[in-house]
């Protein structure tokens, strides 16, 4: 589904990032990668669905070699980006607000979002927060919010950067197990070795921009 | 968000059409902002009162606000009585004052007064959300509806910023004074707060356009314009109207 070739990225301050690194992923395919701070973990989610774009190299995702903001357009709808905060995530008053964004912008009809809303909210084990005000909840529910945002979308393929960074142990094991049993493709992103042994098949160490497998 | 401790309540305002509350606090502004009679003004400030309790705000509350714009009207006291040309009333420290300058003042506070109460009235009963809709509907053109809702939201931003630095500042035993060493300290703090917010924003940007954002707004959660906000729009235009009337209308 997704194929990273040869790509090199140099972000502008001169911090180099990737050399000629290679990635796969087929669907089905659950991968983990960890590695340092600093190590191009997020760079690396941020290139594939095109935020950041790559100094050389081919990304080739759903069949398609992608290159343009209007090719990457098409790509974010089916790829759905966890961000590490979710702070940057939520932006509306209200949770049935934020969850309902990104089905309204793929023009899905007023009542069918609300279903999808309600359904999503299940999915996280939030039923009923549709009207709470986003900014008062627990960094465990904002989190979970953040999930449902992207579930509301029908994505194909999950990335997910550090899904359990600041979360208690309770949560965390909430999102590991919605992960196990709501997804099938994704990449989780983390420090935490043990996260990624907990929801991923294979795992990918990210050492000097290269991914080695573990 | 930043709260909006108006927003919540149960009054007749709360469950009007954002719509028209900003059509009839548009026209009462314009009218009140323009007006200079006695009665339209007398009449328009006991319109903005009226509105105010019929919102059931919290009194305190809106004191607290009313003071902060009557901090900028008593500017105005300073320096526009002695001023302004016209028949000298008394003489003060050598400087005359002016009965037109002291017409001018009364009506510049009624004025002001009575937009700001009227304005929390109609206005702060809806959230940003609602207002923000209601201009959509309005058609009101779609780039100044984004920079109205992005300043709102990017304040409460940069405030939450504010916080942690400040904080972060105070753990280390950061105590203000009158020194060069704490204007630095603040000057740090400006240029953090700058740097940080305009790195959130990018990234609230890219999660947005991860989720498809292409520059509309769709509404979710829709406002009915039902046969009370028609009520209510009627009363209310047809009252300002009236204030309009007994200005530019009636003779003296």
């Amino acid at each position: 589904m997704i194929t990273l070739k040869n790509i090199s990225f140099t972000y502008p301050n001169g911090l180099k990032v990737f050399e000629n690194m290679n990635f796969e992923l087929h669907n089905g395919d659950r991968v983990g990668i960890v590695g340092h701070n600093g190590s191009g973990k997020t760079t690396l989610l941020h290139l594939i669905v095109g935020l950041l774009k790559p100094d050389a190299g081919d990304i080739i995702i759903f069949g398609k070699p992608r290159k343009t903001e209007k090719d990457y357009r098409e790509v974010r709808k089916r790829v759905g980006l966890l961000f590490q905060d979710p702070e940057d995530q939520l932006f509306c008053p209200t949770v049935a607000e934020d969850v309902a964004f990104g089905p309204l912008n793929l023009r899905i009809p007023k009542d069918e979002v609300h279903r999808i809303v309600k359904r999503t909210l299940e999915e996280v084990g939030l039923s009923g927060f549709e009207d709470r005000v986003t900014y008062n909840l627990s960094g465990g529910e904002k989190k979970l919010v953040s999930l449902a945002t992207l579930f509301a979308m029908g994505p194909e393929v999950l990335l997910l950067d550090e899904p359990t960074a600041g979360l208690d142990e309770d949560a965390t094991k909430k999102i590991e197990e919605i992960l196990r049993e709501k997804a099938d493709t994704y990449i989780v992103v983390s420090h935490l070795r043990d996260v990624l042994e907990e929801t991923t098949d294979r795992i990918f160490k990210m050492e000097h921009g290269h991914l080695e497998a573990v | 968000m930043i709260a909006e401790p108006f927003a919540r309540g149960k009054s007749i305002f709360h469950a009007m059409d954002p719509r028209v509350k900003i059509l009839v606090a548009l026209g009462f502004s314009v009218v009140m902002a323009v007006a200079n009679r006695p009665l339209t003004l007398e009449m328009g400030s006991a319109f903005a009162v009226f509105l105010v309790l019929l919102a059931r705000l919290n009194l305190r509350q809106v004191a607290v606000r009313l003071l902060v714009v009557n901090t900028f009207v008593a500017f105005l006291w300073i320096f526009l009585p002695f001023s302004f040309p016209g028949t000298p009333v008394f003489t003060l420290w050598g400087l005359q004052v002016t009965r037109e300058g002291i017409t001018a003042c009364v009506q510049i506070t009624v004025k002001s007064n009575a937009i700001v109460l009227a304005s929390m009235a109609l206005l702060s009963t809806s959230t940003v959300f609602g207002l923000v809709h209601g201009l959509h509907h309005l058609k009101v053109p779609e780039k100044l509806v984004h920079l109205f809702f992005f300043s709102f939201r990017y304040i409460h931003v940069i405030h939450m910023e504010y916080h942690k630095i400040i904080d972060a500042m105070k753990a280390r035993g950061f105590e203000p004074d009158t020194s060069l060493k704490t204007y630095k300290a603040y000057a740090y703090l400006i240029g953090t707060l700058f740097l940080k917010s305009s790195e959130r924003s990018k990234r609230i940007y890219q999660a947005m356009i991860c989720r498809g954002f292409d520059g509309t707004f769709w509404v979710f959660q829709h406002f009915a314009f039902r046969k009370r906000d028609l009520a209510a729009l009627i009363f209310m235009g047809i009252y300002v109207l009236f204030l309009a009337y007994t200005q530019w209308g009636m003779s003296r």
